[in-house]
């Protein structure tokens, strides 16, 4: 631990602001603090000069070929821990949590640095697999914008001096019975918050707390609500279902645990009878890319739809509608009793979901392909409701002491509350956050609050399981969890997070305490926790079958609010490695759009980049267009999360914030929105300018029928390689191991899960907005997305592309030095430290997998990125080529672990960051020579196919086509087809 | 008028030839400081915190290696031995020399001893002790006599063209598993033999693999 | 001596003063003092300060933008991907393109005894062995790690590797460092003479010394001269097939790669016609300028300029097959890529370039059937500004447009120059046109001696 301790020393800018601290404590001079002590580390400008240095002493140290290694130390342990053996990583269980469910994972650990996640296979919402935001927040444990003292007015205090005035505000609150005390969170599932909250208000009775979540769940529980009398949690057995209708619900991608869901989908995908997906929604998600018939329906279209539906099934009354696509949907569900699915989105208003459930009752899917539970979120209905009353309390002067614990109302409140003002009102503002976001700016007290990585905790998933969070490391800047931040307004004030969570398990583990907490820390999971399978009252509530009231009328503008696909609702903006990563479908970084479909951007005349004025029930936003094929007609969808101005350095002034026009009656969609061109001009960074397929077979798409009628008919899509003779580069020498790779493109979701993992695996550095625009981006897996068929409706496609590690390598014959080789065991080896860089290579490469650090792109200078860097992979410097290398490091390890054995490598011990995080499990790596290995039986199906093949590449990593299961009552069949050989 | 010397002509001559000569004494120079101590700290030895000996720990006292570096048979790293581990002894004998206050410092403050580092690769090499010693590689055949070494200094020059003779002809170096650790092994017979048995024996991969640049740079 | 004097090569007596290659008048005497002067007496000319101080304000350009490049990274340049390639390596071959005139004249010319040549191939071999050294800039700087570039060169090193002799880049090495190392020999083997003579006729001192050890001790003898005549034929037949083969293996760093628009066997044939086609431009764009500056109109006459013109125009079409090949063969090989890449060029985001290449290269030249165009001074300098201008554009069709859009659309972009790469690429023109002044003010840039071996005949023209 004695880097952690000099870490601390680097980190602590203490000593100055304490001294300084005293001279003023306005929230300006904070502003100001922030400039003389945070900026000058790594800022864009004074990062340049650093590099720009960096870069001319490298050219020096170059020029004299003469390279002497630089003195280096080594600091040995002064009494070693016994588990730890330096160059050894340790495996951790924890979990991350995302709008307050638990998802399992492990976090690896190279000397005391957590340094990548990985999922949890024990664990219900991974079973492995992770999702883009599990794999990034890692990084967020070493940013240096991360809060890093506790605070009061801008002035730097020790923990005991809040924990005197927390007891101190209790002690006032203590007459009026709690009656102006107030606790806001976030959702959380956590059983010992839960509990801690609830012995804080039986001391206080009037007290109470306020639950916003900005893209919360509150819907799917008012919609059991409505559908059952009672607040349920419901959840999907996608790998039981056979004919899936998801009323704009994104179960890919968001939801409780969307890696669970595309691995139960995704299962379902592959074989010989694939489910069938319908998808009705406002805007493109990841489900309706991979729906076999897709609906673009304005919000109260899909109402409708779902009225259709029902009455065609009999869960309503009211006559069955003319809709064909309800039609053919009804009858296919009817023809599907009990493997049937009907799911509504957390976006979708509570009828839409009672009618859900009331379908799903109907046709007997309840208990079957929909479980419901009670609801895993612990605290009060939350909810825009629960907000706005806390403002009203707030403005009328009867809330006397607020408390928020983690998240950013002032940020995230719907702008109609005037949240802020709102909050000034109250006399003292005690915060817990990771960041001194806008939140805190309004807070008396600031507390930093300590990374999920630093801290106990624990959380359950989207079935009830609970997992005990653990700490991999000291908190780096000496934040408080939750937990300890609440007991300070309990009696337990002296308590540790550790004892707080402990305590609340130990009466609640069965048999011997000591063992099963050790084997539920160990296993990341507590056994039994599991929330027993509710069967709600059959008898439903009746349900109106009146359309409803406030349907847009045609010709206006829907505002949908969406939380970002990859910074969320703004929680994630200040992570780099999230915000340069392209969004799914837009393969926007580093900013949010409004997207708005073909058509609406004809008629209003805008076209990309084009900044117009969004008007909306009397709040302006000014922000650039995007126009995304598929988004329904008149739906302009708002991604949330973005225009920070207090995220920290990476977050603030990107995008635009969305907020700005969300009202509280509108959370989720909002019809009335005007849209005004300004004529000015906003430059977006996208990583893939071009998207038709230009009718090359780049992604084959077969339907299961017509793979059923000719086996070969993937093969026939394109022009056959060339055999295996014909060449005339002399053969690979027959090695032990020949590595190749399978990507599964019906199983692939597009999540981008894989690009997350490669770049925290492999080191890649962040290039930053400016870069992306000049097609520098640096990922070494992508996922290119192309659409086929009409703008306004197309069939989006998705295809992860990596580096194929081609037998008859193009790049390889090319390079003078010969630092891109190929090994006996078929890789193609790129050796950084020989590169001189002359990008021969890339041009060559025809799959453009190659990419090249043009300028110093790993951050050299900062201490703390230095901690989440792979030890196992060297950090490229400038003027280098790289590219994917299956893991090599991964390989070596395990291929040295075997030999030290005299053993050979078995099938799966070798597995590459990709193929550890796919949540479908659409990839598979291992030993192509041996027929037995998973990857050879991949390879071996008749959806097979090499990517540019027919140039006599040989590629390693090869493709099993997509397969799509259209209904063929349904017109948009022909379209989905894809035998188009 | 004649402006130049007769001898001009020699002159001119001798210097065009002259200067192909010289050039190659250039290149010549410049290679030979690639290859020197200067460049390589071949041998050179370092001032550490404590003068440790090897030669007294190993040659006089027989210490075996794995003592100290402990996990130099399941671990790319061979270890640097905690202070503890000095202390397992030194809190009972030479406890008060004050060649050892470093040490005991150490000991008392909790703070790690700063060594400074003699085999250093550069960061784009990936070496790995384990598989080495796993394969009959000796510690002598890299690091030299170390039994001898009152002050340990580089063995090799840890050049490339270094790592490459052994990974290109294995046979020269490999001696049996029990003979990893002894300081001034003898092969029983011819080496060349022993060399060969031991490959097969050992299942060392193909001098092809063994040079693949992913063995050692990733 | 006077052995050495009688005029090689078949003798213009039948030719009428028109075809003239030296205007009447002049006697051995008269040419020497003419060409000599230009080095030694006569006062520099106004324009002479100013186009020399242009190219060293130029050259001050270039070595701010290496500077800040070594600094920086080649990131400052617009080089991405899919278009690894930029300016530094279209610039590279359109200097070396240039670089080819001088040894075709010099070599090929003397070996196919064209007496015409003696007038021009003096200077059009500086100008070779100055844009080669343009060129030979590029490669270097372009790399990531320039520091590194020796690795490209085989010699025994501590990490016991060696270079990739598959890699064109490698064969580049050779073929133009090859080419550079014989261009300047030659170049000077050719002056030793004159050096020589400037040497005898210098009146200062430094002036003396800088010419005399320049000449090498040279004194006219007839041994010297037999060694020189063995030593310039020698010279001129290792020259000649390294005109052909420079370029063709620069053509092979495209020809050898799979992009489509690379792909293509006919590259090389094609590249040296283009790279002929440039260098006789420049040499017409530099003669036009000089022999008015200089008043040489009687060494370089209308004759050579015409000469010059009938060379334009043949590799011009040469080059022209070429285009027509490649779009050709596109179609016919049926390959979707190939199909697209050529399609692209003509209707693509950069097709304004493709359509201005084939106005300059194809068909402004074709005015050249005229002999009133050929001999119209004039024409013939826009001529070659624009052949100049084409073959620029030739090579960015080739280096960007075939890259930023080849076989997965996912990857697709577009290529934009940025200040650096402009300012390297003028900073090498300021370099050339540095070198270039400081060449004819101080160098004979006709070669008097040749000069003097063509007046007997052209005296004998008169006498008809």
């Amino acid at each position: 631990m004695s880097d952690f301790t000099r870490l601390r020393e680097a980190a602590g800018t203490a000593g100055p602001w304490r001294s300084l601290g005293e001279l003023g404590a306005s929230a300006d001079f904070r502003e100001h603090l922030h400039r003389e002590f945070r900026v000058p580390i790594d800022s864009g400008v004074d990062r340049r000069e650093l590099l720009t240095l960096a870069g001319a002493s490298l050219a020096m140290a170059g020029l004299t070929a003469c390279t002497r290694q630089p003195t280096e130390h080594i600091y040995p342990y002064v009494k070693a821990p016994e588990e730890v053996v330096p160059g050894e990583p340790l495996f951790y269980a924890t979990a991350h949590v995302h709008g307050g469910y638990a998802r399992g994972v492990l976090a690896e650990s190279n000397e005391g640095r957590p340094t990548k996640i990985e999922g949890n296979e024990l664990h219900p919402a991974s079973l492995g697999g992770t999702d883009i935001f599990a794999q990034a927040f890692v990084l967020g444990l070493y940013d240096p914008d991360r809060s890093q003292t506790l605070s009061e007015r801008g002035e730097i205090r020790p923990w005991s001096a809040f924990l005197a005035a927390a007891r101190l505000a209790v002690g006032k609150e203590r007459p009026g019975r709690g009656a102006g005390l107030r606790f806001l969170t976030g959702a959380t599932s956590s059983p010992t918050f839960a509990a801690q909250m609830a012995q804080t208000i039986a001391a206080l009775p009037e007290a109470r707390w306020v639950v916003w979540e900005p893209a919360g769940r509150e819907n799917v529980y008012a919609g059991a609500q409505a559908a059952f009398g009672e607040r349920l949690e419901p959840h999907y057995a996608f790998d039981r279902a056979d004919v899936i209708l998801s009323l704009e619900a994104d179960f890919l991608a968001e939801g409780p645990a969307p890696a669970r869901a595309a691995r139960d989908f995704a299962s379902r995908r592959r074989g010989d009878s694939p489910n069938r997906l319908y998808v009705a929604e406002s805007t493109p998600t990841l489900t309706g890319a991979r729906a076999d018939h897709r609906r673009p329906l304005t919000p109260a279209g899909i109402e409708s739809l779902a009225r259709a539906v029902a009455a065609a099934v009999g869960a309503i009354s009211g006559a069955a509608s003319s809709d064909p696509f309800a039609a053919a949907v009804a009858k296919d569900l009817l023809a599907h009793r009990g493997s049937g699915l009907v799911l509504a989105g957390e976006g979708q208003p509570a009828a839409v979901h009672a009618l859900a459930h009331a379908i799903n009752e109907r046709l007997g899917n309840a208990g079957k392909t929909v479980v419901y539970t009670e609801p895993v979120l612990a605290g009060p209905p939350g909810g825009a409701a629960a907000l706005a009353q806390l403002a009203e309390e707030m403005r009328a002067g009867k809330v006397t002491t607020l408390v928020v614990v983690g998240g950013n109302p002032v940020y995230t409140a719907p702008a109609d509350l005037r949240f802020a003002e709102a909050m000034e009102k109250v006399p003292l503002r005690l915060r817990l956050g990771l960041y001194e976001d806008e939140t805190s700016r309004l807070c008396h007290w600031h507390v930093a609050e300590a990374h999920s990585l630093e801290a106990w905790s624990d959380a359950r998933a989207y079935d009830g399981t609970a997992t005990i969070l653990q700490p991999l490391i000291l908190p780096l800047y000496g934040g408080k969890s939750a937990h300890e931040f609440l007991a300070a307004f309990s009696e337990q004030s002296d308590k540790t997070g550790h004892d707080l969570v402990k305590d609340f398990w130990r009466a609640r583990l069965p048999g011997d305490f000591d063992t099963a907490w050790r084997k539920a820390v160990h296993d990341g999971v507590v056994e039994g926790t599991a929330f027993a399978p509710r069967s709600p009252s059959p008898s439903l509530r009746p349900l109106d079958a009146k359309p409803p009231g406030a349907a847009e009328t045609a010709g206006e503008l829907t505002a949908l609010f969406r939380p970002d696909s990859t910074v969320g609702d703004g929680a994630y903006a200040n992570n780099a490695w999230l915000q340069e990563l392209p969004k799914p479908l837009t393969k926007l970084t580093w900013d949010n759009a409004a997207l708005i479909s073909p058509s609406t951007a004809e008629n209003l005349g805008v076209a990309n980049e084009d900044l117009v004025d969004l008007l909306l029930a009397g709040r302006r936003l000014t922000m650039p267009v995007w126009i995304q094929p598929g988004q329904a007609e008149g739906c302009v969808t708002l991604p949330l999360g973005y225009g920070r101005t207090r995220g920290g350095r990476v977050a603030n002034g990107k995008g635009f914030d969305a907020y700005a026009l969300r009202g509280s009656d509108g959370l989720w969609s909002r019809a009335g929105l005007e849209i005004r061109k300004t004529g000015g001009h906003y430059p977006l960074a996208t990583t893939q300018h071009h998207h038709a397929m230009e009718g090359r077979d780049i992604v084959r798409t077969v339907t299961a029928a017509a793979l059923a009628r000719d086996p070969d008919a993937v093969r026939k899509m394109g022009e056959p390689p060339p055999g295996p003779d014909d060449t005339l580069y002399p053969k690979l020498p027959a090695a032990a191991y020949a590595w190749g790779l399978s990507i599964d493109l019906a199983a692939c979701v597009g999540c981008n899960a894989c690009v997350v993992a490669c770049q925290a695996e492999n080191n890649i550095p962040v290039v930053g907005k400016h870069e992306v625009t000049r097609g520098r981006a640096m990922h070494w897996i992508r996922v290119d997305r192309y659409y086929e068929g009409s703008l306004d409706d197309p069939l989006t496609v998705h295809q992860p592309v990596t580096c194929m590690h081609c037998e008859d390598a193009p790049c390889e014959t090319v390079c003078p030095v010969a630092a891109t080789v190929h090994s006996a065991e078929g890789l193609n080896q790129m050796v950084y430290n020989r590169c001189v860089g002359t990008r021969y290579c890339s041009n060559n490469c025809p799959y453009k997998v190659r990419r090249f650090n043009y300028f110093l792109y790993s951050d050299f200078p900062t201490e703390l990125a230095k901690m989440v860097r792979n030890p196992e992979v060297t950090v490229r410097s400038r003027g280098v080529m790289e590219k994917c290398s299956y893991c090599v490091q991964r390989i070596n390890r395990a291929r040295i672990a075997a030999e030290r054995e005299n053993r050979p490598i078995a099938d799966g011990e070798i597995v590459t960051a990709c193929q550890q995080v796919c949540p479908a499990r659409a990839i598979v790596f291992g030993n192509i020579a041996d027929p037995g290995s998973a990857v050879s039986k991949a390879r071996g199906q008749r959806r097979q196919y090499g990517l540019l093949a027919e140039l006599g590449t040989r590629p390693r990593t090869t493709y099993l086509a997509s397969i799509r299961n259209p209904n063929d009552a349904l017109p948009g069949a022909a379209k989905t087809g894809g035998d188009h050989a | 008028m004649q402006v130049f010397h007769r001898s001009t002509n020699t002159i001119s001559r001798v210097s065009v030839f002259g200067a192909v000569f010289f050039l190659a004494l250039l290149l010549w120079l410049f290679d030979a400081l690639n290859r020197s101590p200067y460049t390589t700290l071949q041998g050179v030895a370092r001032v550490q915190p404590v003068q440790f000996s090897h030669k007294h720990h190993v040659g006089a006292m027989g210490l075996d290696c794995r003592y100290c570096h402990t996990t130099v048979e399941r671990a790319a790293f061979a270890n640097i031995p905690p202070t503890k581990t000095c202390m397992n002894c030194h809190s009972q004998i030479w406890d008060q020399s004050p060649e050892l206050e470093p040490v005991r410092a150490s000991f008392r403050t909790d703070r790690s001893i700063d060594w400074v580092k003699v085999y250093d690769l550069p960061d784009f090499v990936y070496f790995n002790h384990s598989i080495h010693v796993a394969k009959g590689v000796g510690c002598e055949t890299c690091h030299g006599r170390v039994d001898q070494m009152p002050l340990i200094s580089q063995h090799p020059t840890l050049q490339m063209s270094w790592c490459l003779e052994c990974h290109r002809n294995t046979e020269k170096y490999l001696r049996p598993r029990d003979q990893v650790f002894t300081m001034g092994y003898v092969p029983a017979a011819r080496q060349e033999e022993i060399g060969q048995r031991l490959k097969s024996e050992y299942h060392i991969r193909p001098v092809l693999e063994l040079t693949d640049c992913t063995t050692c740079h990733r | 001596m006077s052995d050495a004097l009688r005029p090689t090569g078949s003798s213009p007596t039948s030719e009428t003063s028109s075809r003239a290659i030296l205007a009447p008048g002049y006697s051995f005497t008269s040419v020497t003092d003419k060409i000599a002067s230009i080095a030694l007496s006569r006062r520099t000319p106004w324009q002479w300060f100013l186009g020399a101080l242009t190219g060293f304000a130029l050259t001050m350009v270039l070595l701010a933008s290496l500077s800040y490049l070594f600094v920086k990274g080649v990131g400052i340049w617009g080089v991405n991907q899919p278009v690894g390639w930029g300016f530094a390596i279209l610039n590279f071959v359109w200097w070396i393109g240039i670089g080819h005139a001088g040894t075709l004249i010099s070599a090929i010319l003397l070996l196919l005894r064209q007496p015409w040549r003696n007038s021009i191939n003096r200077f059009a071999e500086a100008m070779t062995i100055f844009a080669v050294a343009c060129a030979g800039i590029y490669p270097l700087i372009h790399v990531g790690r320039p520091w590194l570039a020796y690795w490209l060169i085989p010699y025994p090193n501590s990490m016991s590797v060696w270079p990739n002799f598959r890699s064109p880049l490698i064969w580049d090495v050779f073929a133009v460092s090859t080419y550079a190392t014989v261009s300047l020999l030659f170049w000077y083997v050719g002056m030793i003479p004159d050096l020589a003579t400037l040497r005898d006729r210098a009146k200062k001192l430094w002036a003396k010394m800088l010419y005399g050890m320049l000449a090498m001790g040279w004194r006219g003898s007839a041994r010297h001269w037999a060694r020189y005549e063995q030593a310039s034929l020698l010279l001129a037949g290792l020259a000649t097939p390294l005109v052909v083969s420079v370029h063709t293996v620069v053509s092979f760093d495209f020809a050898a790669g799979i992009v489509p628009g690379w792909h293509a066997t006919i590259f090389p044939p094609y590249f040296v016609a283009g790279a002929i086609y440039a260098g006789f431009a420049m040499v017409l764009t530099l003669a036009i300028p000089l022999r008015k500056l200089y008043g040489l109109e009687d060494f370089i006459t209308v004759r050579h300029l015409e000469n010059m013109a009938k060379i334009l125009l043949a590799t011009g079409l040469i080059v022209g097959y070429g285009y027509l090949m490649e779009a050709f063969m596109a179609f016919y090989s049926g390959n979707v890529y190939e199909r697209y890449a050529i399609a692209n060029r003509m209707v693509g985001p950069y097709r304004t370039i493709y359509w201005s290449l084939i106005f300059c290269n194809i068909i402004s030249p074709q005015i050249l059937w005229f002999r009133k165009a050929r001999r119209s001074v004039p024409i013939l300098f826009v001529m070659a500004m624009i052949v100049n201008v084409g073959m620029w554009l030739e090579r960015f069709v080739i280096v960007v447009v075939s890259l930023h859009r080849d076989f997965l659309p996912s990857s697709w972009g577009m290529y934009r120059p940025t200040a650096w790469d402009w300012s390297t690429f003028a900073g090498t023109i300021g370099l050339f046109l540095a070198l270039m002044f400081l060449f004819i003010r101080l160098l004979p840039m006709i070669s008097i001696f040749e000069m003097r071996q063509i007046l007997p005949a052209a005296k004998a023209a008169e006498g008809e």
